[in-house]
């Protein structure tokens, strides 16, 4: 069995906790990184026809955002450090796909910032790490 | 540009008491250019007794041609169509992209508009109940053509250097016809296409639905804005004007979402209403039947019925106009056919399932009380109807009409627009005229009446018929081979199935 964890990040505050917390754990244990960020996506949203005719453009966009960003700067540090890692950028709804992608790397555990958001933020649009751990097949730790 | 937006509105504003009397200059002045129009679109020959426009038989010919060619795609392909817009064949490598779902929902967003609603009206006026019978046929071969010119316009369609698509009829046209060694011929195609969907759009796409959004408010209002129909209609403009020159994107996002949900809720209280009027039920269907082939008391009889359900059918689900592929080829999919079968449920949806339900509403309450909406035809007829048994419905719909109008107006400005690119680049300064004239025309409809508009806006729409379905009939052994080697392939399960 791999020694790997999934870390999730979003360029936020959270995210960057979420990632000192694995990479400290990561270089006691000896774990490689599979460093993640998920761009909130539905294929089940309404566009207009002019959203339609850009889409490709723009995902294209947000991935280069994502990667250059937040994702290869985590990277870079990673590697300073000599912490074994991998990265993932992908589109689609953030619970569901980092499921997803721990199911792919066979990852022993869901690494995730929480947000902090207020009740009723909460009750009305749930939170990423709420669903997480309600979902997920690994266990999750929220970094607060 | 929010400045711009509220400068302009002050201005009109102030301007107000010039226009008093606008609304009647304009009426006449359209009124006999419209009829001109009108007449050379629909050129009609005499067939037992009726008179059938050519155009319309052009459509018929064309609808029933494509459902034998493709060997009834309408029917066997149904089933595939909704697991494609389940998203069981989606890549799970290439999320991100517009889905099967999104380019039908926006397809889907541009079609249902003020037709479904007042169309349906018009032609239960004029052809009787019978012309309910013959839309639904023509729903339903309507598809076959929509399968046909959706899947040529995923294929032929083109990149921008930006990285944005354009596509539709003027591309498949150009590129498809190039293919078949008669690329002069695709050139000039195109180009007639181009002119035709970008004058076609202030018509179908614009002038009718402000017109009818503006009846209807009318209506809610209780007459209180006569009159005034130049000034919902600078408002209209205004916010038209706000999305697509402004480039205010949130108001056409907020439109977007509500729409789906406004269709959903017009469909439900549209059945609340058939089943309160449940005693009529047997006799509208068995009226509809009737007249379909008898045509009683409809000027023609059954062909007169037939020609009328044909007409508002293609005005509302626009098989044949090649508008949707437009919209749908914003797909990026390594199987063109794919955006086909999708794009075969729009005139389900739109004609079979919402035109039906309307034209049942209207139905059953003329066999309860034959005079339910006194001289009121259009949308006006559409919401007495529904005032029979709810009589607060007319508010939320023209709340509805409203928003229904202005989702087909933001989508028809923007089939109009690839037309106008097509031909004269891309360059900001055209594109922006081209909005403008878009926004003028919107607040014109608001001020003509119902009949001279109906008139022109059908007669530009079906003529962008003739060029478009010429070009399908050229280009259908295409569609033919891809969606033979689809079918093949998606047997042999080559194209995988990534969820059960």
């Amino acid at each position: 069995m791999s020694n790997s964890v999934l870390v999730a990040v979003d360029g936020s505050e959270g995210g960057d906790r979420a990632l000192r917390y694995a990479s400290e754990r990561a270089k006691l244990g000896g774990a490689k990184l599979i460093v993640t960020y998920v761009i909130e996506w539905s294929p089940y949203s309404f566009n207009t026809p002019e959203e339609n005719a850009e889409r490709h453009m723009r995902r294209e966009q947000e991935i280069e955002r994502a990667t250059s960003g937040v994702v290869e700067p985590a990277a870079s540090i990673l590697a300073k450090e000599g912490i074994d890692h991998e990265t993932v950028v992908r589109h689609g709804p953030p619970a569901a796909t980092l499921i997803e992608i721990a199911e792919q790397h066979g990852v022993q555990q869901i690494v995730i910032g929480r947000r902090g958001q207020s009740g009723i933020k909460n009750l009305l649009f749930g939170s990423v790490a709420g669903n997480l751990v309600q979902t997920s097949p690994v266990p999750v730790v929220v970094v607060p | 540009m929010t400045r711009l937006s509220v400068l302009l509105a002050t201005f009109f504003l102030f301007t107000f008491p010039a226009f008093a009397g606008f609304d009647e200059t304009i009426n006449q002045l359209t009124a006999p250019i419209a009829s001109a129009v009108g007449s050379f679109v629909f050129f009609k020959i005499p067939v037992l007794g009726a008179q059938l426009p050519l155009v319309v038989l052009w459509l018929v010919i064309g609808a029933v041609f494509f459902t034998f060619y493709m060997g009834f795609v309408n029917i066997g392909g149904f089933k595939h169509a909704i697991e494609l817009v389940r998203g069981d064949y989606a890549d799970p490598d290439s999320p991100g992209e517009v889905s099967h779902f999104q380019a039908l929902a926006t397809a889907v967003s541009g079609t249902v508009g003020i037709g479904n609603i007042g169309g349906v009206a018009v032609a239960v006026t004029i052809g009787g109940a019978g012309a309910t019978f013959w839309l639904i046929v023509a729903g339903f071969l309507g598809m076959s053509t929509k399968f046909v010119e959706c899947t040529l316009g995923v294929k032929y369609r083109t990149e921008n250097p930006d990285g944005s698509v354009s596509g539709g009829p003027m591309y498949y046209m150009k590129k498809g016809f190039e293919e078949r060694g008669m690329g002069g011929f695709g050139k000039f195609m195109g180009t007639f296409y181009a002119i035709g969907i970008f004058i076609g759009a202030l018509g179908i796409g614009n002038m009718f639905q402000s017109n009818q959004a503006y009846v209807q408010l009318n209506t809610v209002a209780g007459g209180a804005l006569d009159g005034l129909g130049w000034l919902v209609g600078l408002i209209l403009a205004a916010v038209v004007f706000a999305v697509i020159v402004g480039g205010i994107k949130s108001i056409a996002r907020v439109t977007e979402k509500i729409v789906p949900f406004m269709a959903i809720f017009y469909c439900v209280f549209a059945i609340i209403v058939i089943l309160m009027n449940f005693a009529s039920i047997p006799a509208a269907i068995g009226n509809i039947f009737a007249g379909a082939f008898t045509g009683a008391g409809v000027q023609g009889g059954a062909i007169g019925a037939l020609i009328i359900g044909f007409q508002r059918a293609v005005f509302s689900n626009e098989a044949g106009i090649g508008s949707a592929s437009i919209a749908h080829a914003a797909v990026r999919t390594p199987e063109p056919v794919t955006e086909g079968y999708v794009s075969l449920l729009e005139p389900f949806i739109d004609t079979i399932v919402i035109c039906t339900i309307t034209a049942l509403v209207i139905g059953t309450s003329q066999v309860a009380d034959p005079n339910f909406a006194g001289d009121a035809t259009g949308v006006a007829m559409t919401s007495a109807a529904f005032e029979r048994q709810i009589s607060w419905f007319p508010l939320p719909l023209a709340f509805g009409a409203l928003l229904f109008a202005f989702s087909t107006m933001i989508s028809w400005s923007y089939y109009g627009l690839k037309g106008w690119t097509y031909l004269f680049g891309e360059g900001q300064l055209g594109q922006t005229i081209y909005k403008l004239v878009f926004c003028a025309f919107v607040a014109i409809g608001c001020m003509v009446q119902l009949g001279p508009i109906l008139d022109i806006s059908d007669a530009l729409v079906f003529l962008i018929c003739v060029p478009n379905i010429l070009g399908l009939y050229f280009l259908a052994p295409i569609v033919r081979r891809e969606m033979q080697s689809y079918k093949a392939r998606l047997a042999s399960g080559e194209i995988k199935r990534y969820k059960d």
